[in-house]
């Protein structure tokens, strides 16, 4: 019968071969990034091609942006995706992260019930859209959760000179993911703001919802508030147990025009339209 | 003189087994009737009959005159009550113990009769106690209690004193003779302390297998008994 | 430890301000949590008190084991359960309780009512089996055994209060999923937790944590002072 002591050290030295390196030697990268970015399966895609290139293992830790930063800026992530271009920038500038990358961008649309009580749809520009919706006094749901896409909603409303928070009856503020604020607007007739891709991928049980602004595909939104750019931003090394150098090779691999032609065909066969476009400086000048 | 209960071809079977099968059986109003005989005679399940705890098989038992068929009448089971040999007593204090009676029937229990009965019963020190923590001769004389002071007109004893010291048997035979003698209580005890039915009983009979062998007065169930099993019995034979 | 110690200040400093968006998800977990464990309370005390007096009840052999498997019924199912069945498409869409305290409450109470009548019941079966007969004898009616017996079973139904309160009280992938989170409305304490870590703000979402925890000491130590009061007797 082993002592207690024997069998913690050896729980201890089994929970430690877990954590860290891989299990023979490969390097590992924490990659901190939004539920909405995971939950369309690009990563999917992806990172078994860069794990296999380059030896790797990629841990993607999928949570909220307000999360994301956090995890950058308690040295828990080695690299973070997101799309909340001010609080990407944010970050830089505090010296949480070495630099940020445009990676590809989507758009968002407003989506709202096929009864279209304020009488929206094909509004041209968003923040039109809203303001229509208040004086309306129709049902919006918002994320409220800080993520990108509540950021971008909040700067809509502001554009729209609306003052939209949760004392006001018809605005329901959710504090939810993406997936249940869509859920929540289908079973109560509700509009909401949501990025194409995840809107895209949940389509068929959301059996309610239209497109309010920003047409079928992106090349119909001509909103530029509408675009959803996506950062990516290694975070500083000084801050210790950081993967530095494998981080600055998975931006540089992500922005590589290979990996942006893969960002381009993504999507494109179940959805019949890509659902991320990209965008890194590489592709611009190529 | 009444009947308490008068029984006709009262059987309680288990499948093809009778733990009861009396043809006929009267329990006077206000005797002591004691019933000896040994384990497993169904002495136990007549009780239960007698308190309407369970239904017989097939016959009939009336009581007070009238025959019981059915559902019994709760003022009926409330007129007759049993103490076990070993008392069930609640988690809670001895006086609480014994009002429980009062509780279930909704009497208000501002009267002295608790008092009364803890008194009588030498428990008067113990009232506020909780009962949980009573010795054998205390949580049996907390079932005396609990039993008399609804004043039921049938008292069912089963095996009351069964193992209990000189003392405390002392004291509750002398509590049960002066409730018969006071308020003719009708008393059935089954015991088996032959000498206990000989010191209480006015009439004893023997119970063997479910039947009633003798039923005598009893003086002449213990000096010239009629059946050759009740002399065996009384010799301390074993009976089967 | 910095995020722990100031999450530990924000709470002081949360509950020292009384700010009321904090009073209102207060409130309703306290209102949504008592509802629940009230109706489960009144369905399943009787119910596990029947079941466990009846120890010859045709079909026991299935229903007991149920019973065990209901106490350990993931929230998350029953969340999923309870929204597919108030969901416009489910058979009570019509009464729109989804994303309502109503909704939360019917979830809660599916959640908590297995666990009164499981530890009801073995409470009850644990009291001396020869009550019934004896509290009979002195005149009870059938009724008046249950009530005796619950009594006598005080110690063990309280521990089922406390554990279906616990449950419920801490429970956030059934209230979250049939609620909705919604600020005002629907957000407790659980799912605000859930919010504020999401968001980063893991102080405040540390904060939350501790006020949960109180409420549920509070309320543990109310129950547990109850039992002792009763225990001794």
């Amino acid at each position: 019968m082993p002592s207690p002591i024997t069998l913690f050290i050896v729980v201890m030295l089994l929970a430690a071969s877990c954590a860290g390196e891989g299990s023979d030697g490969e390097d590992v990268l924490r990659l901190a990034t939004t539920t909405s970015t995971n939950d369309s399966g690009l990563l999917d895609l992806l990172l078994p091609a860069f794990e296999a290139e380059h030896d790797a293992r990629v841990d993607v830790v999928a949570v909220g942006t307000g999360q994301a930063i956090a995890l950058g800026e308690a040295g828990d992530a080695d690299v973070i995706l997101i799309h909340a271009r001010a609080r990407e920038e944010a970050f830089v500038a505090e010296g949480h992260g070495t630099a940020r990358s445009d990676v590809m961008y989507n758009d968002f649309i407003v989506v709202g019930p096929a009864s279209d009580p304020a009488s929206v749809a094909g509004t041209a520009l968003a923040s039109e859209a809203l303001a229509a919706i208040a004086v309306a006094e129709a049902t919006f749901a918002s994320r409220g959760d800080d993520s990108g896409t509540h950021s971008k909603e909040r700067s809509l409303w502001d554009a729209a000179g609306v003052t939209a928070n949760p004392d006001s009856d018809w605005y329901k503020s959710l504090g939810q993911g993406m997936g249940s604020t869509l859920i929540y607007a289908d079973e109560t007739g509700a509009y909401t703001l949501t990025d194409r891709g995840t809107f895209l991928a949940q389509g068929k049980s959301l059996p309610d919802l239209r497109v309010m602004v920003g047409g079928a595909s992106i090349d119909e939104n001509v909103d530029p508030a509408l675009l959803n750019p996506y950062g990516a931003i290694p975070v500083n090394p000084d801050k210790g147990g950081i993967a530095g150098a494998l981080a600055d090779v998975f931006v540089a691999w992500l922005t590589s025009i290979e990996t942006q032609e893969m960002i381009e065909t993504f999507g494109v066969d179940p959805f019949g339209q890509p659902l991320f476009y990209p965008d890194s400086e590489q592709w611009r000048v190529r | 003189m009444t009947a308490a209960y008068e029984l006709t071809d009262v059987r309680h079977c288990y499948g093809d087994r009778c733990v009861v099968d009396i043809p006929t059986l009267g329990v006077r109003s206000g005797e002591i009737l004691g019933l000896v005989g040994p384990s497993g005679a169904g002495k136990s399940t007549l009780l239960r009959l007698l308190n309407f705890l369970e239904t017989p098989t097939t016959g009939s038992i009336a009581y007070a005159g009238a025959k019981i068929d059915g559902d019994v009448p709760l003022s009926v089971r409330r007129d007759v009550t049993t103490v076990f040999q070993r008392p069930m007593l609640l988690r809670r204090s001895v006086a609480a113990n014994v009002r429980i009676g009062l509780n279930l029937r909704g009497v208000e229990t501002k009267d002295r009769s608790t008092e009364r009965w803890l008194d009588r019963l030498g428990l008067t020190d113990l009232a506020d106690a909780p009962a949980r923590t009573l010795s054998a001769g205390e949580a049996q004389r907390v079932a005396f209690a609990r039993a008399l002071v609804v004043e039921p007109s049938v008292l069912l004893l089963d095996e009351p004193t069964g193992n209990l010291d000189p003392y405390n048997v002392g004291l509750l035979e002398e509590i049960v003779r002066c409730d018969n003698a006071e308020r003719g209580t009708t008393v059935v005890v089954v015991t088996h302390d032959i000498f206990q039915a000989r010191r209480l009983a006015d009439r004893t009979g023997l119970m063997v297998s479910g039947r009633l062998v003798e039923l005598a007065e009893t003086e002449t169930f213990f000096s010239t008994p009629q059946r050759p099993q009740t002399a065996a019995f009384l010799r301390g034979d074993l009976l089967i | 430890m910095e995020t722990l110690g100031r999450a530990f200040a924000d709470a002081l400093g949360l509950l020292w301000s009384l700010d009321a968006a904090l009073l209102e998800t207060v409130g309703l977990t306290l209102q949504v949590t008592l509802v629940a464990l009230t109706i489960a309370l009144v369905l399943g005390i009787p119910i596990g008190a029947a079941i466990g007096l009846a120890r010859h009840l045709p079909g026991r052999w299935l229903l007991v084991p149920l019973i065990y498997t209901g106490m350990g019924l993931p929230p998350v199912t029953v969340g999923l359960f309870t929204y597919l069945l108030l969901s416009n498409q489910g058979p009570l869409g019509g009464l729109g309780w989804l994303f309502t305290p109503a909704g939360m409450i019917v979830a809660q109470t599916i959640i908590a009512f297995p666990l009164v009548v499981g530890l009801t019941m073995a409470a009850v079966q644990g009291v001396d089996p020869t009550l019934p007969i004896q509290m009979l004898s002195l005149g009870a009616t059938r009724r008046q055994v249950a009530t005796v017996t619950l009594l006598e079973a005080r110690v063990g139904v309280t521990a089922a209060v406390v554990a279906a309160y616990g449950a419920i009280i801490s429970e956030v992938g059934a209230v979250m999923l049939v609620g909705g989170n919604i600020e005002g409305e629907t957000r407790v304490l659980t799912t605000a937790i859930v919010l504020e870590t999401r968001k980063g703000n893991f102080a405040l979402a540390l904060a939350l944590g501790i006020i949960l925890l109180a409420l549920a000491f509070l309320t543990n130590f109310a129950f547990h002072r109850l039992q002792v009061h009763q225990g001794v007797r």
